[in-house]
């Protein structure tokens, strides 16, 4: 086919995907804000348009009108491109994850998905490490203690959970024979992975919290210790850009989690896309929810959570896998 | 709760001797679940926030607030400029000069409260002899210039008495050039020195 329809395709969608991430990211902040606030018996954000619908905006509007302070004795370039890393890693991620089936547009078969490479799923861990990066990179720079502390922090947690994050996603793999995230969702026609996994979504879901450093692991920026953690020093859109990358990796989890093992945009009566962004949804709820319900877990428990109960539970989770699928097959 | 069976399946030893893993997970998950719960009834009961400028709640009577001048009920400003009120304010944030009127009745011929530097502490209104100065539950008066802030006597005086109504300083004491001695409420008929000697 024609090489220049296939780049404005490929343009087009990675506008619409960009967008629609960003713009999710910044509604989801109304949406975890009167969620928590809901939960808590207040109101929420209702000022800002309808039902508080434009606090995004305003919120925009307040971080680039903002100083963008750097700090003295800063490490200024590192302190200026780490937050980058953290937003770039989360919009990267999604470019593998399939969010529909395909469509078929002038007789031209169009898949829903940015890129399928073939070792998407690979890809996705390697980013999920890359990030690490912006975190540890961004707390050294600022040149202050509690950044400094929390960047350490977040750098020794995302290493820890990394471990049984992939480790509980080699059974998904062993399941659908294939890195790619199209062919994992392709390999749940009949039924979602979380039916016969549920052990390795648990760890996966744990560990996917843990990465992104959310509530009941937010000792990286446990805010009544570190004041804000790695992003103390920052201000301005640069504090906005960690935001922003901390709401895209929920979605961007939300997705993964989706795509890994409730099936993807697959499921019956509805449009793939909607089911797709109902599963995502779902996802997102339960972190908000969880994040209004327990407390941070001290860092002792942390490590302990991680290294003795979920790498263990996700290493056995590999040889029952290995050896019911040996014994069904052979 | 298939990582209860293998974590329990595990530690099979353990098991007899603590409190037993199956048991500890147990609890663990059963704890997660009733958080959950809680939180997830909370969501959608009544909330109590009360929208402030939708909804204002009844302030108590004696809510300190905005300071105001009365008149007695004769419509007569009450304030007789005796600075009490600006001596007793501990941010020193009244200020006035009094004068004498040709009846012989004090009165203030400025009056001036910086709202901005006033904590509304109420001891002018305590410190008032005369009820003239009173606190009004009225609050909603911030302002983004801390000049306009500033309040004259013009603005502070009011049409009416306040708390106390019928409250007239001078039926109950003052110069006696208006009104007779020993004519006041309360008050005894004047000593004839000559005839109280012992």
């Amino acid at each position: 086919m024609n090489p220049a329809l296939g780049i404005i395709l490929l343009i087009l969608k990675l506008v619409l995907v960009v967008l629609g991430l960003l713009t999710g990211a910044g509604w989801l902040i109304l949406g975890e804000r009167k969620l928590l606030g809901w939960m808590q018996l207040r109101v929420g954000p209702n000022r800002a348009g309808p039902w508080g619908l434009l606090q995004p905006v305003a919120d925009l509007v307040k971080l680039l009108a903002k100083e963008d302070l750097v700090p003295e004795g800063a490490d200024r370039w590192i302190f200026l491109y780490a937050p980058a890393v953290v937003a770039v890693t989360a919009l990267l991620t999604f470019a593998v994850v399939p969010f529909g089936d395909d469509w078929t547009l002038f007789g031209r078969r169009i898949p829903l998905v940015v890129t399928d490479i073939n070792v998407g799923l690979l890809f996705v861990l390697a980013l999920s490490s890359l990030s690490v990066y912006g975190v540890a990179l961004g707390g050294w720079a600022s040149n202050s203690k509690f950044s400094l502390l929390g960047g350490i922090r977040s750098a020794a947690q995302m290493i820890s959970y990394e471990l049984s994050l992939g480790l509980s996603l080699v059974p998904v793999v062993m399941l659908a024979h294939s890195f790619s995230l199209v062919d994992i969702v392709a390999a749940q026609a009949r039924y979602p992975f979380i039916l016969v996994q549920p052990l390795a979504f648990l760890i996966f879901f744990i560990s996917a919290v843990a990465e992104t450093k959310r509530i009941p692991f937010d000792i990286p920026e446990a805010e009544n210790e570190l004041v804000a953690g790695y992003h103390t020093e920052y201000s301005g859109m640069r504090f906005g850009l960690y935001f922003l990358g901390e709401y895209a990796t929920m979605i961007v989890l939300g997705a993964l989690t989706a795509a890994l093992f409730l099936g993807g945009w697959r499921g019956p009566l509805l449009p793939p896309l909607l089911w797709f962004l109902l599963k995502v949804t779902a996802v997102v709820f339960v972190l908000i929810w969880i994040r209004g319900t327990l407390p941070r877990l001290r860092y002792d428990q942390l490590m302990h959570l991680g290294w003795k109960v979920l790498v263990p539970a996700s290493l056995l989770n590999i040889v029952l896998t290995g050896g019911l699928l040996l014994l069904m097959n052979g | 709760m298939k990582r209860t069976e293998e974590s329990d399946g595990q530690n099979m030893k353990d098991t007899k001797k603590k409190d037993g893993y199956l048991q500890q997970t147990m609890e663990i998950f059963q704890g997660l679940a009733q958080g959950l719960g809680t939180t997830f009834v909370h969501t959608f009961r009544r909330k109590i926030t009360e929208e402030y400028p939708e909804y204002k709640r009844p302030l108590p009577e004696r809510t300190r607030a905005r300071i105001i001048l009365t008149r007695d009920p004769e419509g007569e400003e009450r304030c007789v400029a005796c600075f009490l009120c600006a001596a007793a304010c501990p941010v020193s944030c009244i200020s006035m000069e009094g004068e004498e009127r040709e009846d012989g009745r004090r009165w203030a011929r400025w009056f001036r409260i910086n709202f901005a530097r006033c904590i509304y502490c109420g001891l002018c209104e305590e410190a008032c002899p005369t009820l003239a100065l009173q606190l009004t539950s009225h609050f909603e008066f911030c302002d983004r210039s801390i000049l306009n802030l500033v309040a004259e006597k013009e603005d502070l005086l009011v049409n009416h008495g306040g708390k106390n109504k019928d409250y007239n300083f001078y039926r109950h004491a003052g110069v006696a050039m208006t009104s007779g001695k020993g004519s006041h409420i309360d008050e005894d008929e004047p000593v004839n020195v000559k005839s109280n000697l012992p």
